[in-house]
C-alpha cells in the first residue's frame, strides 16, 4: 500500500492512552503516576494531529500545542507539590499519603 | 545521480572531515593555550606537535577501559553514546557553502536542508542534556552527581538567552531553513558593507550576537562557565568515573557542541559563507593571497634559517603554499572553495575567540553563573527580542 | 516505505510505553518516556507536522522530562517496594486492558471508516508559518490565556519550593 490508513495512528494512540491508564491504575510511585498522565497526554496529541492530517487543516496543531503548554505548567507546579509531599512525610508511595494529620 | 547515493556521499565527506577537524582543533587549543600562557605546548610528536592528536587517540584506545562495579551500567554506558549521538546530529544541518554539482546533479553544500534547521538545532541541543545529568546519576558518586545535576540546571537555564537571541534574527531572515537565512544575508550595502545580520538594517543584531556568544559559552560548558567539570572543584565533575574510549566520547561532543556554535554563530550573525567584501573588489582571490604571504614568509625564513634542517623544510613548505595558492587561482576550483573557505574563516575565527577566552578569563562559581543568566540575559535577550520586533514591524 | 516508518516508530512507542509502566526505578520510566516522545515526534513528522515535531522534542522531551529527572534525582527515589498484589488485580488486569483496548479499537474503526491513507507529504500545511499565523489570528485568545498560565506556574512553583523566610 503506498501509505499508512489514518486508523492505525488512531489504534496506536488508544494503546498508549490505555497503557498510560494502566499505569495510572496500577503504579503506587507518585512520580510514576505522574509520568503516566504525561503519556495520556500524548496519546492525545497523537489523535490530534492524526484528525488535523485527515482533514487537512492546522487547528489539530495548534490544540496539540496548548495542551503541551498545559503539561508543561501542570508538571512545574506537579512536581513542586511532589518535592513539599516528600520534605514532610518522608514518602513516595501514594499510599501513605492517606491522611491530612502528618 | 541517485539521491540516496549523493547523501551517502556527502555524509562520508562530512564524517571524514569533522573528525579530523575534532581533532586537530583539540592541537590548536592547547598550541593557542599554551603561547597565551608563554610555553609552548605540544612540541615532541612529531613537527611542532602535529601528531600529538594521533597520540592521544592511541593513548585514549588502548588505555583500561574500566567498568566500575557499583555504576548503573545502562545508563553508565547509555550517557556518552547520547552525547556523542546529539552532538554530531546537530552538524548534519549546517549549510557549508553553496550550490555545488557533483555528478551531474545540483546540490546544496549541506547534508539535510530542513526547512525548521533552527528548530531542530535547539531540539538536539535540548536533548545533549541528558548524556551529562545521565553520567553524573549513573556514576554512583557524589562528585558525579552534583556535577552532572549543577551542569544539567546550567545548560537549561541558559537555553531560554539562547533561543530568544536565535528568534531575534529569525525576524530578519522570515524564515527557519539555516540556508534561507545564509541567504537573506547576501548582497552589500554602499557596495562594500556586508548585509550580514549584525549590520543588516533595521536593526543590527549586535547584542543578539553578544547574547548568542555567552549563552553559547555556557551550553558548551566552557570557561568561563566551565564549573561543573573543572578539576579543582569537583574531581572532574560528570565524568569522574569514565575512563578511556567513554571519556574520549564526552571530549567529542564537548568540541562538537563547539564547533556548533560556533556554525550556529557564523550562520546566524555573520553571513554564513556570504564574502566579506563584493566579488567585484576582488573577494575571491583573498584565500589565495593569504597562502602567497604564507609561503613568502616561509621564503624569507628559509633564506635565513635558525636550523640547519629549515634550509630545506621551509623553502619546501614555500613551494607547496604557492602551488596552493595558484590552484586557488582555477575558476572551476574557486566557484566550490570560496563559500567554503569564508565559512571556515569566520567559524575558525569565532573557534579562536572561544580557546583565547580559555585563556584568559577566569571561571564563575555555580551561583553567580545562575544569577547572571536569570537576573541578566534573559531579561536582556527579552528586551532585545522585542526591540528587534519593534523596529522589524514600523520599518519594513 | 511509509508503512515501515510508521512499523518500527509505533513499535519503539509501545515497548517504551510499556517500558514506563512496568519498571520499577522511576529513572527507567522516565527514559523510556523520552523514547515514547522521540518515537511519537518521529511520528509527527510522517503526519506533516514539523513545527509540532520539533516543538514536542523541545518542550516536552527537551524540557518537562529533564525536570522530572531532577526531581527523581533530587529526591534519591529508589526502586519502588512492590507490596500486597492483589489476586483479582493480577487476574484480572491484562484481560480487562486488552478487553477496553479493543472496546477502543472497535470504537475507532466503526466510527471513523475513512480510506485516508498517511503519506508523507500529504499534508503541509503545518509548517512553522502556518501554525504561527493560526496562533496569533484565530487562536490569539487561548494563547495570551496560556501565557498568563504558565505565568502562575511559575509563581506557584517558586512559592511551593522556596524556603520559609522566619
Amino acid at each position: 500500500m503506498t501509505g499508512v490508513p489514518v486508523s492505525w495512528y488512531l489504534i496506536l494512540s488508544a494503546v498508549l492512552f490505555v497503557l498510560g491508564v494502566a499505569g495510572f491504575l496500577f503504579r503506587r510511585n507518585i512520580i510514576t503516576l505522574f509520568m503516566s498522565i504525561e503519556l495520556m497526554l500524548n496519546a492525545v496529541n497523537l489523535s490530534f494531529v492524526t484528525f488535523s492530517y485527515e482533514h487537512k487543516q492546522v487547528d489539530g496543531h495548534l490544540f496539540t500545542f496548548f495542551v503541551m503548554v498545559v503539561a508543561a505548567a501542570e508538571a512545574a507546579v506537579g512536581l513542586a507539590i511532589i518535592l513539599t509531599v516528600f520534605k514532610n512525610r518522608n514518602t513516595l508511595n501514594v499510599d501513605d499519603v492517606n491522611s491530612m494529620k502528618l | 545521480m541517485n539521491y540516496y547515493l549523493l547523501t551517502v556521499i556527502k555524509a562520508s565527506v562530512l564524517a571524514a572531515i569533522l573528525m579530523t577537524t575534532l581533532a586537530y582543533l583539540q592541537w590548536i587549543e592547547r598550541k593557542v593555550i599554551a603561547h597565551i600562557q608563554a610555553r609552548i605546548g605540544p612540541s615532541r610528536v612529531g613537527p611542532h606537535g602535529l601528531l600529538q592528536p594521533l597520540a592521544d587517540v592511541i593513548k585514549l584506545i588502548t588505555k583500561e577501559d574500566l567498568l566500575p562495579p557499583y555504576v548503573n551500567k545502562f545508563f553508565y554506558l547509555l550517557a556518552p553514546f547520547l552525547a556523542v549521538t546529539m552532538a554530531l546530529l546537530s552538524i548534519s544541518v549546517i549549510p557549508f557553502g553553496g550550490e555545488v554539482e557533483i555528478g551531474g546533479q545540483t546540490t546544496w553544500m549541506q547534508m539535510a536542508d530542513l526547512n525548521i534547521g533552527v528548530l531542530f538545532i535547539l531540539a538536539v541541543s535540548s536533548l545533549g542534556v541528558y548524556g551529562i545529568a545521565l553520567a553524573g546519576w549513573a556514576s554512583n558518586n557524589k562528585y558525579s552527581l552534583l556535577g552532572g545535576l549543577r551542569s544539567s540546571a546550567q545548560l537549561i537555564s541558559y537555553e531560554l538567552p539562547l533561543s530568544l537571541a536565535v528568534a531575534a534574527p529569525l525576524l530578519l531572515a522570515n524564515t527557519l531553513s539555516l540556508r534561507e537565512i545564509v541567504q537573506a544575508q547576501g548582497g552589500f550595502y554602499f557596495g562594500i558593507l556586508p548585509r550580514w545580520h549584525i549590520f543588516q538594517g533595521p536593526m543590527p543584531q549586535f547584542f543578539s550576537f553578544v547574547i548568542f556568544l555567552i549563552a553559547g559559552f555556557a551550553e558548551t560548558n566552557r570557561v568561563p562557565f566551565d564549573l561543573p567539570e573543572a578539576e579543582t572543584e569537583l574531581v572532574a565533575g560528570f565524568h569522574t568515573e569514565y575512563s578511556s574510549m567513554k571519556f574520549a566520547a564526552f571530549f567529542m561532543a564537548e568540541y562538537a557542541n563547539m564547533i556548533t556554535v560556533a556554525s550556529m554563530t557564523t550562520i546566524l550573525f555573520l553571513g554564513g559563507w556570504m564574502p566579506l567584501f563584493p566579488v567585484g573588489l576582488g573577494s575571491n582571490y583573498v584565500a589565495s593571497a593569504l597562502l602567497a604571504f604564507a609561503g613568502a614568509i616561509c621564503l624569507y625564513h628559509g633564506l635565513h634559517p635558525a636550523r640547519r634542517l629549515d634550509r630545506i623544510t621551509l623553502p619546501v613548505f614555500a613551494v607547496l603554499f604557492f602551488g596552493l595558492a595558484a590552484v586557488l587561482l582555477i575558476p572551476a576550483v574557486v566557484s566550490i572553495f570560496m563559500p567554503v573557505f569564508w565559512f571556515c574563516a569566520k567559524t575558525g575565527f569565532l573557534l579562536f575567540v572561544f580557546i583565547w577566552i580559555r585563556g584568559t578569563l577566569p571561571r564563575f562559581r555555580y551561583d553567580q553563573l545562575m544569577n547572571f543568566a536569570w537576573k541578566f540575559l534573559f531579561p536582556a535577550a527579552v528586551l532585545n527580542l522585542l526591540v528587534t520586533g519593534l523596529m522589524v514591524a514600523l520599518f519594513s | 516505505m511509509d508503512v515501515i516508518l510508521f512499523l518500527a516508530f509505533a513499535a519503539i512507542a509501545v515497548v517504551c510505553a510499556v517500558n514506563v509502566v512496568v519498571q520499577t526505578h522511576p529513572i527507567s520510566s522516565a527514559l523510556s518516556l523520552v523514547g515514547v516522545m522521540g518515537a511519537l515526534a518521529m511520528l509527527y513528522l510522517s503526519l506533516g507536522a514539523e513545527f509540532i515535531a520539533m516543538a514536542q522534542v523541545i518542550v516536552y522531551a527537551g524540557a518537562i522530562m529533564v525536570l522530572f529527572i531532577f526531581v527523581i534525582m533530587l529526591l534519591n527515589a529508589g526502586a519502588e517496594v512492590k507490596r500486597g498484589k492483589s489476586l483479582a488485580a493480577q487476574l484480572l488486569g491484562v484481560p480487562v486492558f486488552f478487553g477496553l483496548l479493543s472496546l477502543l479499537s472497535f470504537a475507532v474503526l466503526r466510527l471513523f471508516p475513512h480510506a485516508a491513507t498517511v503519506h508523507l507529504g500529504g499534508f503541509t500545511g503545518g509548517s512553522a508559518r502556518d501554525v504561527g499565523h493560526a496562533l496569533f489570528t484565530r487562536y490569539l485568545l487561548p494563547f495570551e490565556v496560556t501565557s498568563l498560565l504558565i505565568l502562575i506556574a511559575i509563581i506557584g512553583a517558586v512559592v511551593l519550593a522556596m524556603k520559609e523566610m522566619d
